[in-house]
């Protein structure tokens, strides 16, 4: 089918909804932050308008760089994460029966009806010395007695791979059922074994798919705020969970708006860098 | 004997039997293709040979060796497949040299081989392509390479050129055969296209119903098929039924003095390949007939005849037109030597 170019100005009209919902809910919400971003904070009240770049100085600070880098860290980690478990999970689950496939599918989809608090305190359980996991460890006899896993860092992060996978596995799933069988197969011919031919067919066929996803993952994790909260140390918190503090509970709404917008920045930089790679390494 | 064995090859997928019991073998060297209608076991068949499906039971030996459970990648062969399988994100070159990467070949040697492949398939200076920029034909021929990198001890084709236009695919028909007479390799194809099989095979393996109907040089397939099924799978026939008499067989009412019938056989069926069916004047043969309707194709004629409620075809070269009109009554003339008797 041959698509023509919209000719007349009528001919635009159907954007006219998705242009408007994006103005009303993210183009003029953004403008507001970048502007309150400059703004004076009155330590007695709110904000007052001004034009100042005091609280972009104020983040440039070895604490807050040191937030900003972990918080990338921590997404870049669920991301990867995220890919390399949902990834042959997906595959498998993709040469299954149907029946299988959808039980699997709707387990997963149940799981993003969970909120992200009642997650938290759920692995904060499972993680306690008194109820968790450890103990059932001790049972087995391979540990002499239960122990607190959170907080800690790999607290942090198994609670948002878990609640990131669904996620990472709807997004790869399509793709993957879409994904010809026989290329596994020809692999397999020209042998490959199994492992072989899912890390040189699979993986690079779906190059593209798997860097899509890695991005998402990465902007979905970027933006958690709870978790390191409920199952991290201080030094385990991310900007988000600065944001957060800054905006509601020392009503700084400058200095939150400028670190918002800062986080945006390196995001869609990061983001850019990873699909110009991503071009780069097509083209070679 | 090197070459390639089935011992009562059985597969079953639940309760539906898809191959049944078969026993076949392949010489080293040779050309064998699977014909048969779809659903006949034929790429199930040739899925077990190539390890990509197990059989239920059964033993698969190649040159004297049991690969029955040997699994795929161990088995040294070389497959195309009916989607061809590129794959999408290497380039032709190393499409090509795939096979050579896995076993761990020097980056030279990969080179050097796949060079001589792309020479081999007219397509030299090609490495650097990728795959989607290529033409059908290309591609099949870059699939061919592709199977053929490691010279494989078995070449399996899975409906090779089922994607190819009728003239293209008449051309690689021909150049299949001969890469494969000068490499010299085992090969075996699945086919449902007859003419295919006869243009390819050394053998012909007809398959239906998950059973070998017959396995047999093309000539012999066509002039000896061994059952009704072969004989109306290949090409076009006629299938009469016949009743013994005493110095041979009565077929649509008349006697064809001197039709060999095999002892204790009283009825069955005759069948006679529209070439064999000579139109004479009526009177002048046992049979006679009407005509019903005449296709003339240019390169030949068909003339539907009518006779004893039977509808026969008799096919003649444009130097041998029968003289005769829709209508007109016409005499059947059967040589007894051109037909094949078969039980019904």
């Amino acid at each position: 089918m041959r698509r023509e170019a919209p000719q007349k100005l009528t001919d635009y009209a159907p954007l006219a909804f998705p242009a408007g919902m994006l103005i009303v809910f993210f183009v003029v919400p953004f403008a507001t932050m970048i502007a309150v971003s400059f703004f004076r904070r009155d330590p007695a009240g709110f904000y007052s308008p001004d034009f100042v770049f005091d609280n972009y100085a104020r983040f440039l600070s070895l604490f807050f760089g040191k937030v900003l880098g972990f918080s990338l860290f921590l997404a870049v980690a669920v991301a990867i994460c995220c890919v390399v478990i949902a990834l042959p999970f997906t595959y498998l689950l993709s040469r299954t029966k149907r029946r299988t496939q959808v039980l699997w599918l709707v387990a997963l989809l149940s799981v993003l009806s969970l909120s992200e608090v009642i997650i938290g305190f759920a692995w904060s359980t499972l993680f306690s010395r008194t109820a968790g996991i450890t103990n059932l460890l001790v049972m087995l006899g391979i540990m002499s007695e239960p122990i607190a896993l959170n907080p800690s860092f790999g607290a942090v992060l198994t609670a948002m791979v878990y609640q990131a996978l669904p996620y990472t596995v709807l997004v790869l799933y399509p793709a993957l059922v879409r994904l010809d069988p026989t290329l596994t197969e020809a692999a397999r011919t020209l042998g490959a074994s199994p492992l072989k031919a899912f890390f040189t067919v699979v993986v690079p066929a779906l190059r593209n798919t798997v860097v899509a996803t890695l991005i998402m993952v990465f902007i979905f994790a970027l933006g958690s705020y709870l978790l390191p909260q409920i199952l991290g140390r201080p030094q385990h918190w991310t900007l988000s969970v600065l944001i957060t503090d800054q905006a509601i509970y020392q009503s700084n709404m400058p200095f939150a708006a400028a670190m918002a917008v800062f986080l945006v920045l390196v995001t869609l930089g990061l983001v850019a860098l990873t699909v110009y790679a991503g071009r780069k390494g097509e083209a070679a | 004997m090197s070459g390639l064995t089935l011992q009562n090859v059985t597969k079953q997928f639940g309760t539906f039997t898809a191959v049944r019991n078969v026993a076949l073998t392949v010489p080293h060297g040779t050309f064998v293709c699977l014909l048969g209608p779809s659903g006949c076991g034929k790429t199930t068949l040739m899925r077990m040979v190539a390890g990509l499906d197990l059989p239920t039971e059964g033993e698969i030996r190649l040159d004297d060796k049991d690969i029955t459970n040997v699994p795929t990648h161990k088995r040294d062969l070389g497959m195309v497949f009916q989607s061809l399988a590129l794959f999408p994100h290497l380039t032709v070159g190393e499409n090509i040299a795939y096979s050579l990467r896995i076993r761990g070949a020097g980056k030279d040697e990969q080179k050097k081989r796949v060079d001589e492949l792309l020479s081999m398939i007219h397509l030299s200076g090609y490495a650097d392509r990728p795959v989607a920029k290529l033409s059908g034909g290309q591609r099949q021929r870059v699939a061919i390479a592709r199977a053929l990198a490691i010279s494989p001890k078995l070449f399996l084709l899975d409906e090779p050129l089922s994607a190819l236009d009728a003239k293209l695919r008449e051309a690689m028909q021909v150049e299949l055969r001969q890469l494969q007479q000068r490499l010299g390799i085992t090969t075996i194809v699945v086919t449902h296209d007859q003419r295919e099989a006869m243009t390819m095979a050394d053998t012909v393996v007809v398959m239906n119903g998950g059973e070998i109907r017959q396995a047999a040089p093309p000539v012999d397939i066509y002039r000896r098929p061994a059952d009704t099924f072969v004989a109306d799978f290949i090409g076009m026939t006629n299938l009469l039924d016949f009743k013994a008499d005493g110095t041979g067989a009565t077929v649509l009412g008349a006697s064809i003095p001197g039709l060999v019938v095999p002892n204790g056989l009283a009825s069955g069926i005759v069948s006679v390949r529209p070439e064999d069916v000579h139109l004479t004047v009526p009177g002048n043969a046992p049979i006679t007939g009407t005509v019903i309707f005449i296709r003339d194709l240019g390169g030949t004629i068909e003339t539907f005849v009518e006779a004893a409620g039977k509808q026969i075809v008799a096919v003649s070269v444009p130097n041998a037109r029968p003289d005769v009109a829709v209508g007109q009554s016409v005499g059947i003339a059967l040589d007894p030597a051109d037909c094949v008797v078969l039980k019904s």
